[in-house]
């Protein structure tokens, strides 16, 4: 096809000599496709950043959590009734072979008081070693708890990064001793870094502790002290009697060895928060719930007919929940751009129009020389294409800019996506040809004779 | 030989829900080599004619050979095509490309000729063709730029840029003064003589269709004298 290239100079032409109306008329495909990119990039880096967050949470990590409890139709929300063991904790790794690593976890909410400075960190947590592996965390400086801590009630504790920071600064905090709600630990070592998680928490923000040592030291004594802030007005701190916590009768009645002599029966249930559980391979997750939840409802003797007591639940689902909160913002924010696009190409089409209507002299002249309506359809459509390509070409460097100034400044992450930009393309083409045609067409169908007598 | 025969040519426009008959059965003939002028009284149906002529539109009724092919019946792209091989356009108001060159304006046929010369041999035959028409040193110029006579010269040299065997103006010197109008004419007919081209030109002035080989007088849509070429002597029919 000979007739393509002087038509699509003759097109070029023409541009050339309206530049700035040119230029105008395809402000609205550049910036249609300039939002498009930007929001690609955007929702792309934002996707990722989730999904590595999530990662650093835990990769293939099962959350149990005690169940709710409900009282005539009244439920009082997950972890409301205290359901699990720490035997429930040991039967998990015995019977569940996908479980690499399994954790009890004792949450309290209380103050950490080091020489003259305190601090509430947003996790104190008693648990065990295993804590590390489940969570993938290892220790910086000093070391884990020793087996023999992990089920006893020694007063030690591994700390965060920001804890270490906060109470001892730039002194290393090794063998130091915190107070938490008076109950002197020995920092025994110091945990990596590792940053805010999805939803911005500090996760360095962290003591870690045997679990009984937090059940029964700390918590049983956070009873007491909940309000810390009435409690320190009180000067309640100050007072040698509740530094150390045994003098206080605590609601978890401790075995002594004679007790434990005289009833050899399993103590009362001691219960935990929450239980982490590894699972080696993610392609377990679903199974290993299911063992787990059987094992579950067996040791808690729950009738079949019976709800669960507890919830599992996998960081999987988590971080779905916010990949998909990730991708439906930036979809609407497709969507919006998309719209941009065909109001730009409406543009377009009214420019098209006009032009059509202005250069009627000129379109009839080249008829009367022997254009056939096919080269003024053609010559048209290449204008409008080209415009649109053009302004694509100019969106997209203006995307990738937009991109940069957020990475820059914001510090949003960005990803770079090259489909994006081959879809821009595809759409800005697409564009030209859908909202080009008509006027072409109208432009092809002229009447040579009323075309040169058009004034 | 005939390069045009019309035979019975009817053209109706409807207009207000009333037929308008503008060429009632028009009859002629034009051979290679003629210098024809049209003439006739203001409405009587030339231009329609020559709209008909050149194949920028169809008639309603009746034949016409154009070069001894069939022309009447032919869809608007073949229509085109035989715009662009066989004739020139010289119109009265000029119709060139504003803000164009001089040599671009002549070189715009060419974009859509079905055996395209290339980028320089066109480039070579415009320039020819400008300096024929004596624009030689005006060739960068602007429409806006030239003289009436001389936007009209350009109009020639675009027209003769694809060869055409037909010529075809209506009422080219109708914009100029009389002193121009004299060297467009002058340049018609050194092309009819020099290079053989058949020209058919529409005038209102007496003066210029006397200098015409042959003059076709019309009124209200009927060719009254002039219709056909003399027969040439030892011609066969
Ligand atoms: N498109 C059309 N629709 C309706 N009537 C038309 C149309 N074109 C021309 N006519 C009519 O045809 C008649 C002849 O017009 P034409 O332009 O051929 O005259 P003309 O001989 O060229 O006149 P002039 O010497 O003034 O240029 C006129 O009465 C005009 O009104
Ligand atoms: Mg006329």
């Amino acid at each position: 096809m000979t007739l393509f290239p002087p038509t699509f100079a003759v097109a070029l032409h023409a541009l050339r000599r309206n530049l700035v109306r040119s230029a105008l008329t395809t402000l609205g495909i550049v910036i249609g496709v300039g939002a498009v990119i930007a929001m690609v990039e955007i929702g792309q880096g934002s996707k990722r950043a989730v999904a590595e967050s999530i990662q650093s949470l835990g990769a293939n990590n099962l959350l149990v959590m005690p169940g709710q409890a409900s009282s005539g139709g009244v439920s009082f929300g997950g972890g409301s009734t205290p359901t699990l063991t720490p035997g429930d904790a040991d039967a998990i790794v015995r019977e569940v072979s996908s479980a690499v690593a399994v954790a009890p976890v004792v949450r309290a909410r209380t103050q950490v008081i080091a020489g003259g400075k305190n601090w509430v960190p947003l996790y104190i947590y008693g648990t065990t070693s295993d804590f590390l592996s489940v969570r993938d965390w290892a220790v910086a400086d000093g070391r884990a708890f020793a087996p023999a801590e992990n089920n006893g009630m020694a007063n030690v504790c591994l700390v965060g990064r920001t804890i270490a920071r906060q109470l001892f600064g730039s002194a290393s905090p090794l063998d130091q001793t915190l107070r938490v709600n008076n109950t002197p630990l020995r920092v025994i070592g110091v945990l990596v870094a590792k940053g805010a998680n999805t939803f911005g928490a500090d996760q360095d923000d962290i003591v870690l502790a045997p679990w009984q040592t937090i059940k029964f030291k700390v918590s049983g004594q956070s009873a007491q002290t909940a309000n810390q802030s009435v409690a320190a007005a009180a000067g309640a701190t100050g007072n040698s009697s509740t530094r150390f916590p045994s003098q206080q009768p605590s609601p978890y009645p401790l075995q002594t060895a004679t007790e434990a002599a005289d009833f050899p029966a399993p103590p009362l249930p001691t219960f935990v928060d929450q239980i982490l559980v590894r699972i080696g391979d993610e392609a377990d997750i679903p199974g290993a719930t299911r063992q787990i939840s059987v094992l579950l409802r067996e040791r808690h003797r729950t009738r079949s007919n019976q709800p669960d007591d507890f919830n599992i639940r996998d960081t999987a689902e988590l971080s779905s929940a916010a990949v998909a909160t990730a991708q439906l913002m930036s979809g609407l924010l497709l969507a919006v751009s998309l719209i941009s696009l065909v109001v730009g190409g409406v543009g377009i089409m009214n420019i098209m129009l006009v032009s059509v209507t202005e250069r009627t002299k000129e379109i009839g002249l080249r008829m009367a020389v022997g254009a056939r309506p096919k080269d003024i359809l053609w010559q048209f459509l290449v204008e409008a294409i080209v415009l649109c390509l053009a302004g694509g070409a100019v969106g997209i460097l203006c995307g990738w800019g937009g991109a940069w100034a957020v990475r820059t400044f914001l510090h949003w992450r960005t990803e770079p996506s090259i489909p994006a930009v081959i879809a821009a393309v595809g759409v800005s083409a697409f564009v030209g040809v859908a909202f080009g045609f008509y006027p072409a067409w109208k432009a092809s169908r002229l009447d040579p004779i009323d075309a040169l007598r058009y004034e | 030989m005939e390069l045009i025969t019309v035979k019975d040519v009817w053209k109706t426009y409807r207009v207000g829900g009333e037929d308008l008959h503008v060429l009632k059965g028009v009859s002629m003939n034009v051979r290679r080599g003629e210098l024809v002028a049209l003439t006739g009284s203001s409405g009587g149906g030339k231009s329609t004619l020559m709209n008909t002529l050149g194949c920028l539109d169809r008639p309603t009724s009746g034949n016409y050979w154009l070069d001894n092919v069939d022309v009447s019946g032919l869809d608007p792209s073949a229509r085109a095509v035989t715009r662009g091989r066989k004739i020139g356009f010289v119109f009265q108001n000029f119709s060139l490309l504003a803000r164009t060159s001089a040599l671009d304006n002549v070189l715009m046929p060419l974009t859509y000729a079905t055996q395209r010369p290339t980028p320089a041999d066109g480039r070579k035959r415009a320039v020819a063709l400008l300096e024929r028409v004596g624009l030689a040193n005006r060739m960068d110029h602007y429409p806006s730029q030239l003289s009436g006579g001389q936007q009209q010269r350009v109009a020639i040299a675009r027209a003769l840029v694809n060869n055409p065997a037909l010529l075809l103006a209506d009422e080219p010197t109708g914009n100029l003064d009389s002193k121009t109008s004299v060297e467009i004419l002058d340049m018609f007919k050194r092309l009819n003589a020099e290079e053989g081209l058949t020209v058919l030109l529409v005038t209102h002035d007496p003066a210029v269709a006397a200098t015409a080989h042959r003059v076709i007088f019309m009124k209200d849509g009927l060719i009254e004298s002039g219709a056909f070429a003399p027969e040439l002597a030892g011609e066969s029919t």
